[in-house]
C-alpha cells in the first residue's frame, strides 16, 4: 500500500516539476510548482514526519507560492507567454543535466548503504522543539539565534529594497 | 521509514527533481522562472536530509533540524530576491536575464 502511494507521489512530483519547468505559460508555472511542493509534502507525510510536512505545507504553499503569484501578477500579464528558449540550449542543458544525473545515479547505486537494526519510531513536535533550544552537545541553539536574526535582517531588507528609488530621473 | 522502499528508490526520486531543477536553471531566462528552478533544488536536498536521518541514523534528529533551517532559508531568499526583481523591474521594466545589465553598478 504505502509502496503504491510512493510510486504515485514520485509520478506526480517528477511529471509536475518537468512541467514547471518547460510550461511557457508563467502562472502556470507556479501552479505546477505548487503541485511539487505538495506532493513532497506528501512524501514527508509517507516517512512519518508530521511537523516537517506541515512546515512545508504553510511555508512553501501558503508563503512562497504566494510571493511568486504576487510577483508574476506585478510584473507580467497573465497571458503572457515567455518566449521559446533556443533548442540549441535545450540540448546542451538537458545533455548537461543527464550526465550529471547519470554520474549520481551511478554514485548511488554503487554506494553501499549499512544497514541499521534500530526500529524507527516517528518524531515528536516536542523532541525538535527541545533540540533546537538545547545548550548541551549536538544543540542547535546558536544556528537558531542565527536565523531568527537573519529572518529580521531579511524582512527589514527585503522592504527597503522593495520601495526603492528610480535611477534614471527622465521618466 | 517507507515500508517496501529502499533508501536507493527515494534518493533516485530526488536526484532526479534536482536534475530537473538544474536543466530549469539553465533554459529559463525569466528571473522568477530560475528563482522558482532555485527553490526546486532546495527542496530535493531538504528531502535528501530527512530520508538519510530516517534511514541511516533513525534515532537522531540532526536531519530534521537542518531540513527546518532549509526550508527557512529558502524563504527568506525568495523573500529578498522577489523584492530585488520588483525593483528591478521598476527600473527598467524588464525582468529577463539578458536585460538585467544595470545590477552591476
Amino acid at each position: 500500500m504505502e509502496r503504491i502511494i510512493f510510486y504515485i507521489l514520485a509520478a506526480v512530483i517528477i511529471l509536475f516539476a518537468v512541467a514547471s519547468v518547460t510550461s511557457r505559460k508563467i502562472l502556470r508555472a507556479v501552479i505546477y510548482l505548487l503541485f511539487v511542493l505538495i506532493g513532497i509534502a506528501g512524501l514527508y507525510f509517507l516517512i512519518d514526519y508530521n511537523f516537517l510536512a506541515a512546515i512545508q505545507l504553510t511555508v512553501y504553499g501558503g508563503g512562497i507560492i504566494v510571493l511568486f503569484i504576487f510577483a508574476v501578477l506585478l510584473i507580467h500579464h497573465v497571458e503572457l507567454e515567455l518566449e521559446k528558449t533556443a533548442l540549441k540550449k535545450k540540448l546542451i542543458a538537458g545533455l548537461l543535466s543527464a550526465a550529471g544525473l547519470a554520474v549520481t545515479l551511478w554514485a548511488i547505486s554503487t554506494y553501499p548503504f549499512p544497514e541499521t537494526g534500530s526500529a524507527y519510531t516517528s518524531v515528536e513536535v516536542a523532541d525538535i522543539g527541545k533540540i533546537l533550544l538545547s545548550y548541551e552537545d549536538g544543540g542547535f541553539i546558536l544556528p537558531f539565534e542565527v536565523i531568527s536574526v537573519l529572518l529580521v535582517a531579511v524582512m527589514i531588507g527585503a522592504i527597503v529594497i522593495a520601495k526603492g528609488k528610480k535611477l534614471t530621473e527622465n521618466n | 521509514m517507507i515500508a517496501g522502499i529502499s533508501i536507493y528508490e527515494i534518493l533516485t526520486l530526488t536526484s532526479i527533481l534536482f536534475f530537473i531543477g538544474i536543466y530549469g536553471f539553465f533554459t529559463r531566462e525569466n528571473l522568477i522562472t530560475v528563482l522558482m528552478s532555485v527553490e526546486l533544488i532546495l527542496n530535493a536536498s531538504a528531502v535528501n536530509f530527512v530520508l538519510i536521518n530516517t534511514y541511516l541514523y533513525p534515532d537522531l534528529l540532526q536531519g530534521a533540524v537542518f531540513s527546518i533551517f532549509i526550508v527557512a532559508l529558502a524563504a527568506a531568499e525568495t523573500a529578498l530576491a522577489i523584492a530585488i526583481i520588483i525593483n528591478l523591474y521598476k527600473l527598467i521594466y524588464s525582468v529577463e536575464v539578458k536585460d538585467t545589465e544595470t545590477m552591476k553598478y
